[in-house]
């Protein structure tokens, strides 16, 4: 029915173009929204599929409480920010500066983190994984035991809350261990992440307390070098 | 009382100036055993292992931490601070402590922060926006009161100021009692923990 069909397009444009008048409005009353909101990634396991390395109790603090609280302090922020945008206000932009790049840097290296681990049975040898980078990081250090050994005690002595990589350096072709303080992502260090510890005592605190070096002993049992290889791959393409 | 220091001692790890399950259930006794004999007895230990043998195995605590600043050894600054701000940390606290202060203390507080509701909620964000591992601060900076929160070992002294009270917020602190709510922690420090006399000596000290 032409007419009828007509009429519904009518409608349809009528009620469009009513929606974006009142977005106006309101972007004007309220600020700009925001162009993206971020959401909490689901673990790719259940929640005690890491134990007893690490336990249901942290990982389920960790991933829907920790990680939460830095998705959606990150959408807050990056509300308040296009509001300063949408206002000029560059000193509003400024001060939020800092608070984007913690959630923001929590997102990124968390997001990162659930892939990097897997359950014990599930865990392939470096060799297995990607000949090609176990022959890079014997070629680096010598030995996985040894590129491990030194991974931990530079993670170990991460002062405060920190996170503990290794990463690709592009430039170089060259694999690299590198550590960050706070919730700094890898990226500001030039290195594109392939494995991150997170080294900040919620990480493993309820299991080990104090004894981080412990942690970082048992943790190599539950890495997901299948997916230390795709990253390896990706960005060594 | 906790600062005296004989010469060529090293660094002291004071005992808590209460019992271990004290601060139950604000603060468990797990949480004080592992924070004071583990945590904070490790500061002590590799800071003594640093100024063996050095000029400085005769200094205190506090002139360590400023020396070590001044020389940017961040090694022995991290381990002499974390000892001294301990070691300050738990006379900070006192079982049935916190909620409102009273004379001179309070007056200076309402002066400089217009209210004690306007100082909690300073020194509230102060603890919850410190990203990551370190400290919140009241403190004396010449002429007033100011909060600051610093990272890591931080500690208010190497900007010239005056500690009179901080409050821990690295998560072993708290995390075995709180987990994730760092602002429940905040809260029973400020509302049940705080021990205002030793906060108001401190202020006295440092504006005679």
């Amino acid at each position: 029915h032409y007419a009828t069909e007509a009429d519904r397009i009518v409608i349809m444009l009528r009620q469009s173009l009513r929606s974006a008048s009142a977005l106006r409005s309101a972007a004007k009353t309220h600020g700009a929204r925001a162009m993206s909101t971020y959401a909490l990634p689901s673990l790719p396991y259940d929640l005690g599929a890491l134990e007893p390395v690490v336990n249901t109790e942290i990982m389920t603090l960790h991933h829907g409480k920790h990680h939460a609280t830095y998705v959606a302090n990150l959408n807050a922020a990056l509300e308040k920010y296009a509001d300063a945008e949408a206002k000029k206000d560059v000193a509003a932009m400024i001060a939020l500066q800092g608070a984007i790049k913690f959630n923001g840097g929590g997102h990124v290296n968390h997001s990162i983190f659930w892939t990097n681990l897997c359950a014990p049975k599930d865990v392939v040898a470096p060799s297995e994984a990607s000949p090609e980078l176990a022959k890079m990081i014997d070629a680096q250090w010598g030995s996985l035991d040894a590129f491990k050994t030194e991974f931990n005690t530079k993670t170990a002595a991460v002062q405060g809350s920190g996170w503990g990589w290794l990463g690709y350096d592009k430039a170089a072709k060259k694999l690299a261990i590198a550590t960050c303080a706070n919730q700094d992502p890898l990226s500001t260090t030039g290195l594109t992440p392939l494995l991150g510890i997170d080294v900040w005592e919620h990480a493993y605190y309820l299991q080990y307390k104090n004894v981080r070096p412990e942690y970082l002993k048992q943790v190599w049992q539950v890495v997901n070098w299948k997916n230390v290889a795709e990253r390896f791959k990706a960005a060594s393409a | 009382g906790t600062f005296i220091q004989a010469a060529e001692m090293p660094i002291e790890l004071p005992p808590l100036p209460y019992a271990y399950d004290a601060l139950e259930p604000k603060i468990s006794k797990q949480t004080l055993t592992v924070h004071h004999d583990k945590h904070h007895a490790k500061y002590v230990t590799v800071a003594n292992g640093m100024i063996e043998g050095t000029d400085m195995s005769g200094d205190d605590c506090e002139t360590i931490m400023m020396k070590a600043h001044k020389a940017g050894n961040a090694g022995l600054f991290n381990n002499a601070a974390q000892s001294w701000n301990h070691a300050f940390y738990w006379n900070c606290m006192k079982a049935g402590g916190g909620g409102k202060p009273s004379g001179d203390l309070l007056a200076q507080i309402e002066k400089d922060f217009g209210s004690y509701e306007e100082f909690v909620k300073a020194f509230d964000q102060a603890g919850q926006t410190a990203f990551g591992s370190g400290w919140a601060w009241l403190s004396w900076d010449g002429s007033k009161l100011v909060v600051d929160k610093t990272i890591g070992a931080g500690n208010p002294m190497t900007d010239g100021k005056t500690p009179v009270l901080t409050m821990d917020v690295w998560e072993h602190a708290y995390y075995l009692d709180y987990q994730n709510l760092r602002p429940d922690y905040i809260k029973s420090f400020i509302e049940h923990l705080v021990n205002w006399d030793f906060v108001a000596a401190n202020l006295a000290k440092v504006k005679k």
